[in-house]
């Protein structure tokens, strides 16, 4: 365990141990998502305002991200996009978490239903992913709800395939059988047994998720089959942006498409953090 | 009390069996050895005697009956790798009392020590581990002990202790034990009676 210690002080927050600074970055990082999220809820209750006296600015202390065609403050628009992607791609893992459980679940439950989730697996697997929820999307008559059900649906595979293995290889651990030996049933061996090895997954899973969903979600709406546009959607804001490009308006898609990437790497940082903080090997560094 | 495995055979393939026409028996308070070469099938027959292993042909019976596949199994098995009989996300606590509360003069017998019980298994050695499993397994509804290669892993100062201990718990709580090892005299010490897997085994 030196290796550890030695690490553990090195860097950015010195002084701190590694669970204080673990705790640190994934407290900052929700803080940053929530503020996003609780603005972009305030925000949207007055209608942007177009001001066509201040159209086309570049970004300064009044408009940090500038204004578009119409005079509309950029970072206003940008925040309300964030949230609603957001709000979006968490709606979207959750429900694929569930649909993750329920399958994994399944595939324990016996020999045909495990080859009926992993053919299913398969099947959503070989289908490029953009396609399946583009198809999907418009099956369901687009907008929100169809962007929504799209994501859902076509998100859980690589994590019940996660589950799926890992229950399986639970399954033939020698605590496992000592555990029936002992006289134990099999509901409890998988609730005490089981299930603590599969919430970190799962939550894990669940987090990692929702940078994909926004990213798609956005990507999406960005080719014209998600979100209707009058949504201040980040994909919207970007596709709108691309046509004044060439006119030299850089920030209207330099920003918004910065915020996204930042909103993304958090995410991935609170999984990860997180994964750090529940696995019990590191539980004491 | 007798437990019995009667014409045991298991193979993995069709033709090629690992064991055939098996017979052994052990007796209550009774301390059996068995001897066997690597891979010659000796912890395969002990997870047909626990009940672990149920694609086999013959029977298994205690006192003439069939061991019921539900509820406490009165032949425990005790494995040569602790670290892996223990689930790493429990606390040793609760290891310790899953199939019954351990008495503390157990825990004083085996030198397992209060401040361990807090712990995560990664940090114990595999030694003060295999102390667990032991005190686990030896519960009062437990008739037979199959120790399966139990001190392989420790030196022979600790392999001594861990003996001393199991025989004089298995003597009080009326235990019979088969001890399985490749070492004849750690068998020979332990022992009343051994027996030599390839003279029971007919393949």
């Amino acid at each position: 365990m030196s290796t550890a210690v030695v690490t553990v002080n090195r860097g950015l927050f010195r002084g701190l141990n590694l669970r204080q600074k673990t705790l640190l970055i994934i407290g900052s990082t929700s803080l940053l998502l929530l503020g996003i999220v609780v603005s972009s809820v305030f925000l949207g209750g007055e209608p942007l305002q177009t001001n066509f006296g201040s159209k086309n600015l570049a970004p300064s202390l009044e408009h940090p991200f500038g204004t578009d065609w119409m005079g509309r403050d950029m970072f206003v628009r940008t925040l309300e996009g964030l949230g609603l992607s957001i709000l979006v791609g968490g709606l979207a893992s959750t429900i694929s978490t569930v649909l993750t459980v329920i399958l994994g679940l399944l595939s324990s439950a016996g020999k045909t239903a495990d080859s009926f989730v992993s053919w299913l697996v398969d099947l959503f697997l070989s289908i490029p992913h953009l396609l399946l929820i583009i198809l999907i999307s418009i099956g369901l008559g687009g907008g929100a709800t169809g962007v929504i059900i799209a994501v859902a649906l076509t998100h859980w595979p690589s994590l019940t395939r996660v589950v799926r293995a890992e229950i399986k290889q639970l399954k033939t651990q020698e605590y496992i059988h000592i555990s029936r030996n002992l006289g134990k049933s099999k509901w409890w061996i998988a609730s005490k047994h089981i299930l603590p090895h599969l919430v970190p997954q799962i939550l894990l899973g669940t987090i990692l998720m929702f940078p994909h969903a926004i990213l798609h979600e956005a990507s999406v709406t960005f080719l014209g089959f998600g979100l209707s546009p009058h949504e201040p959607a980040i994909g919207i804001i970007l596709s709108e942006s691309m046509r004044y490009l060439s006119a030299g308006y850089w920030w209207l898609a330099f920003f918004p498409g910065l915020s996204l990437l930042i909103v993304v790497l958090a995410f991935d940082m609170i999984g990860e953090n997180l994964g750090k903080l529940m696995n019990p090997k590191n539980a004491h560094e | 009390m007798h437990l019995k495995g009667e014409n045991v055979s298991f193979g993995y393939k069709r033709n090629n069996l690992i064991l055939k026409d098996v017979n052994i028996s052990l007796g209550s308070g009774e301390v059996l050895g068995l001897i066997g070469d690597s891979g010659s099938g000796k912890s395969t027959l002990c997870k047909i005697l626990a009940g672990y292993e149920n694609k086999y042909q013959g029977k298994v019976t205690l006192d003439e009956k069939e061991i019921p596949p539900k509820g406490y199994n009165p032949v425990q098995l005790v494995f040569q790798h602790p670290e892996k009989a223990v689930n790493p996300k429990w606390r040793m606590n609760d290891i310790l009392n899953e199939g019954h509360f351990v008495s503390q003069d157990i825990l004083e017998a085996f030198g397992i020590k209060n401040n361990w019980l807090n712990r995560w298994p990664n940090e114990l050695s595999g030694g003060e581990l295999q102390r667990f499993a032991l005190a686990r397994a030896l519960s009062p509804k437990t008739r037979f002990l199959i120790a399966d290669e139990i001190t392989t892993m420790v030196d022979s100062i600790t392999q001594a202790q861990i003996w001393n201990i199991v025989l004089d718990i298995v003597e009080e709580l009326n235990i019979g034990v088969l001890v399985v090892s490749h070492d004849r005299n750690l068998i020979n010490r332990l022992c009343n009676d051994t027996v030599y897997l390839k003279d029971i085994n007919n393949t």
